[in-house]
Parts: C-alpha cells; sequence; structure tokens
C-alpha cells in the first residue's frame, strides 16, 4: 500500500503534469487572458477561455512551471493576492456570459511574501471565497497535485471537487505539521499519515466527489478520461437553475464538520 | 519550502494554548502585567479600568468574555450554542488530550463564544474568539458556531459583530479545519446578500484562515491599535524572502494605510464606534431628510 507521504512526494513530483499541461490536454483553442485589471499579471495562475468539445469554458489553472526558469518566473505556483483577483475576475466574466467554470489546482498554497501580505493575500482569499460561494454558474474543481492550505481552497469553492489519484489536500503540508508538532520536519512522514491528506482520504471525509485514478494510464489516456468526465459532469449540472446552483454548493460545505 | 513554513508563527501559541488567564483570575492583589512595549508594570486590580489598555496604548489580550462585557450593555448576552464542543473528525494522535487540557485552563468549551447582545440598546448578533483556547484556532466547532451565527442573524434580519483573534485553521482537525473557511464564508455572504450588516472588530493576533475568511468579510472593518493582521505568520514570510521586514509589518496602523482597514479604534471607543455604526443601519423609524431650503 502506498504510504500518505509517499502520495506527497508523487503529488510534489517534477515529473507530474502541470496545470498548463491539462489546459492544453484537456481543451482546445485556449485563449490566455492576463492580468486583476487592479495591479499586475499573476504568472502563478494561468486563466482564459477554451472549448470543451464545443462548450466554451472558463479555465483556470496553478502552475508550478517546468523546469528552473519557468518556476522562477511562476513563482513555483504559489500566488499572490493578483492571481486570486485575476481569477475571480474571471469567475464573474464566466458568469456574466453563463460559461462554466473550470479550476485546475496544483499549488503549495498562497505565496508567504512581504509584497502579498501588504497587497492583501487574506483579503484576496476571502473574497474568492465569500463571491464563489454564490457565483451564478457551474463551477468544478481538479486537485492534479499538492492541494495546499487556503491557497488551494480559494480555487475550491466549487459544485464538485475532484482529486487525482495522487493528489494530496492539506490544511498544512506535512513539514510544516510536524515542526509545529515535535520541531522535527523530519518527522513530516509522520504528520502526513495523521492529517489525512490523500485523496482517499478525502474522499471518506466528504470533502471532495470524485478520485480520478492514474496508475498504469499515460498522460494522453488520463486527459482522454478526464475530459470525458468532465463533459458528462457539465451535462448533468447545466440542466440547473442558478438558484438551485447555489443552494446546493451552500449545502456541500454546510454539511462538512 | 515557502508553504511548509506557513504555520510556524503560531507554534508556541498553537502548543502551549496562549498564555493561561490564570494570573489575573487567581491572585488580584499584588499581580502586575508587565507591558511589553513600555516595560510599565500595571497592577491587574487598576487594568480593568482602563480595559487592559497601558497608558502608552499597548492593548493586553483579553479574554472573550472580558470583551463581551465591556461592548455589550449590562446583562444583554445571551449565550448560543455553548453546548458545540470540537470532536476529534480526523482522530489526530493527542488532540483529545489537549482540548481537555484547554477546557480546563482557559474555562471555556471552545475557541469562539457566540449569543445576541445589544449595545447601546442596539440588538446585534455576536461571535468573539477566544484567544486562551488554542490560539482562538478554528475547528469544526469554531466553524459550526459561527455559520450558526450567521444563519440565525440572517433569518432574524440582524447585524452582526464578529471579533477575531486567531492563530488559523486547526491543524489538528485537518482538511475539516480547512472546509470551516468555505463554511462560515458561505454563511457570512447569505448574511450579507439578505441586505444585513456585519462588522469585525480585528484584534491580536488575526491570521491565517480566519483573516483569509469570515474576519476579511465585513462591510465594515475596524482593528484594534497595534493588532497584528495577516495571513502568513511574519516568521514563515522572513524565512521564505530571506529579508528584513519593513517597520509595522502586518500591523493594523500599516494595514489602515494599505487600505485593508476602514478605520483604528481604541477600546475605550469601540462601543460607542459600534453602536452608533448600528444606529445608522437599523431600520429607519420615520425618515427625516432636512427638507430643502426655500427661497
Amino acid at each position: 500500500m502506498t504510504s500518505a507521504y509517499e502520495r506527497v512526494i508523487a503529488a510534489r513530483s517534477k515529473d507530474r503534469m502541470t496545470g498548463q499541461d491539462y489546459i492544453n490536454g484537456l481543451f482546445t483553442d485556449f485563449i490566455e487572458l492576463h492580468g486583476d485589471k487592479r495591479f499586475a499579471d499573476d504568472p502563478a495562475i494561468i486563466g482564459g477561455l477554451a472549448y470543451l468539445g464545443n462548450t466554451p469554458m472558463t479555465v483556470l489553472a496553478t502552475e508550478k512551471g517546468r523546469d528552473t526558469k519557468s518556476r522562477i518566473k511562476r513563482n513555483f505556483g504559489t500566488p499572490n493576492p493578483e492571481g486570486y483577483r485575476k481569477s475571480l475576475r474571471l469567475m464573474k466574466q464566466a458568469e456574466k456570459f453563463r460559461r462554466p467554470v473550470i479550476c485546475i489546482i496544483d499549488t503549495a498554497g498562497a505565496f508567504c511574501g512581504i509584497g502579498a501580505e501588504e497587497r492583501g493575500q487574506g483579503q484576496a482569499i476571502a473574497e474568492n471565497l465569500s463571491e464563489m460561494m454564490t457565483l451564478k454558474t457551474p463551477i468544478l474543481s481538479i486537485l492534479i497535485g499538492e492541494g495546499g492550505s487556503g491557497g488551494a481552497l480559494a480555487l475550491a469553492i466549487a459544485d464538485e471537487v475532484w482529486m487525482l489519484e495522487n493528489a494530496v489536500y492539506s490544511v498544512i503540508s506535512p513539514e510544516g505539521c510536524a515542526n509545529i508538532l515535535w520541531r522535527d520536519a523530519e518527522r513530516a512522514p509522520e504528520a502526513a499519515k495523521y492529517l489525512k491528506l490523500t485523496a482517499k482520504d478525502a474522499m471518506s471525509l466528504g470533502v471532495v466527489e470524485r478520485i480520478i485514478k492514474e496508475n498504469g494510464k499515460d498522460p494522453s489516456e488520463l486527459q482522454t478520461k478526464l475530459a470525458g468526465e468532465i463533459s458528462k459532469w457539465y451535462e448533468t449540472i447545466s440542466h440547473l437553475s442558478p438558484d438551485e446552483l447555489i443552494a446546493a454548493r451552500y449545502e456541500r460545505f454546510r454539511r462538512i464538520g | 519550502m515557502a508553504f511548509n513554513a506557513i504555520f510556524r508563527k503560531p507554534k508556541n501559541e498553537l502548543e502551549k494554548g496562549g498564555r493561561p488567564p490564570s494570573k489575573r483570575v487567581e491572585s488580584d492583589i499584588e499581580m502586575a502585567q508587565t507591558c511589553p512595549n513600555c516595560g510599565t508594570a500595571n497592577p491587574i486590580s487598576e487594568l480593568w479600568e482602563t480595559l487592559y489598555v497601558c497608558k502608552c496604548g499597548h492593548c493586553f489580550r483579553l479574554t472573550a468574555r472580558q470583551r463581551i462585557s465591556y461592548l455589550t450593555d449590562e446583562r444583554s448576552f445571551n449565550e448560543l450554542y455553548a453546548d458545540i464542543e470540537s470532536k476529534n473528525p480526523i482522530s489526530f494522535p493527542g488532540y483529545p488530550e489537549k482540548l481537555e487540557q484547554m477546557r480546563k485552563t482557559a474555562r471555556e468549551s471552545e475557541a469562539v463564544i457566540c449569543g445576541t447582545a445589544s449595545i447601546a440598546n442596539e440588538k446585534c448578533a455576536l461571535f468573539v474568539m477566544e484567544p486562551y483556547f488554542m490560539m482562538g484556532s478554528m475547528g469544526a466547532a469554531v466553524g459550526e458556531k459561527i455559520t450558526l451565527l450567521f444563519e440565525y442573524a440572517t433569518e432574524n434580519a440582524m447585524p452582526l459583530i464578529g471579533c477575531t483573534v486567531s492563530g488559523g485553521a486547526r491543524m489538528q482537525e485537518g482538511i475539516i479545519s480547512l472546509m470551516q473557511m468555505a463554511k462560515t464564508s458561505g454563511a457570512a455572504k447569505r448574511h450579507s446578500d439578505a441586505g444585513n450588516l456585519y462588522i469585525t472588530l480585528l484584534t491580536d493576533p488575526t491570521t491565517g484562515g480566519v483573516t483569509a475568511s469570515f474576519a476579511m468579510q465585513g462591510d465594515i472593518l475596524i482593528a484594534e491599535p497595534g493588532a497584528i493582521i495577516g495571513f502568513a505568520g511574519a516568521r514563515v514570510v522572513e524565512q521564505t524572502v530571506r529579508k528584513k521586514l519593513p517597520a509595522g509589518f502586518q500591523k493594523a496602523e500599516v494595514m489602515l494605510e494599505h487600505g485593508f482597514l476602514d478605520m483604528i479604534v481604541e477600546r475605550k471607543d469601540q462601543r460607542q464606534i459600534i453602536s452608533q455604526l448600528l444606529k445608522m443601519h437599523s431600520p429607519p423609524k420615520n425618515t427625516t431628510l432636512p427638507s430643502p431650503s426655500q427661497s
């Protein structure tokens, strides 16, 4: 059996497909839209429009980068407030044009920087949580790698949340947790086990709706299957009225804990 | 790695659950609280008169009950949901013992107290977080109590006042604690969309998942002087960027400058300001706009 910490390692693996890979693999005709229209464009979150089959959708993805140069450019996939504000701007746009929103998440968390704090990292995340709760268009979030705390949650207020088999979703990194508990980051594997951060755990805790199997699948096979599942999901959910949609989304989170 | 360190800041507080209030409670006479800012020894017996504010302006940490006591009208507070307590949703080792210990030292059952009250005769719903209970960290019980309060206030078309102090999400409840950010945000949004007023009073420290959810979602954000308000802990930021932090980093005064707060209000004035804001948002009795002057 794969241990919780082995899942963490797998989720962080540099060989794993990144957000951009999923945009390219799942959708066609992607047009990137930049900027929060307030301060800056955050390269840690990619947003834009694309087709899934023949349905235009708003697509958002955190992006870690592939090599040293792009990882630095993408700030290792840790967004600044502008990233969250850009995502909210594009979600509001999706609402206006009645497009579904697909969020692809792979982040260690929101960036812990001086500027990020000065420009309201907490406020930006809080606003996403609040606005996504009542966004009048379907939202699907898919955790493809790391789902790091509030920085991931800010893109995961959705009608359904799915996780890849080797993705993790946690309130704190196992290293951070081990550090607090035992002042010893080396004991992260133990902390990982306690935190219940695997896809299976999240499923049994009622935090996600679906686990996407990835073992033994090559990337294109995985993406074809995933694209099909997204289509099916949208077909079902698009029949709901905005009020029904929002009521169900509220209940989805209301029942946890 | 940056993210690993996010929760390092509340390390001591989370571990110890903050300073126990025993000093204040047990020996009123000879005990003094030394101000960390100016070094003055403030006799405990005199501190209540200044609402635990040193003459230099430093605000000592208050228990939730103390805050309720100076903010609300005498005997107007009616506690709700006091029986909701934390369980151990992810079977985290040592957590039940920790809770037991906290219940003894903090003499509270959870890290938030909810209820209704009146402030200068203005009725409102009120939650006050408890710093002496695991540093006001948010688990399922805190999330549930706050959510229920927002739902109650929405149903009864009441304004809601929230006093925050928190190290963030409660690690020992794992992903369930993270989900409380979503749950409370949803309830706060419904309350807001129904046209109700929500005022937050941010006190030292308000950080992590609480900042990134209901603390920042008020219509009007008031902070206590000198309060640390932020998402990541200062030490974590310092370790991440490997730079010295600017003066006043995450202090309320700097947050005000950056445009994230409506105002900073001293403890002695908070009751008056909040009651005035409540009055200004209460349903109009009879509209008395000044009539246009006639020539």
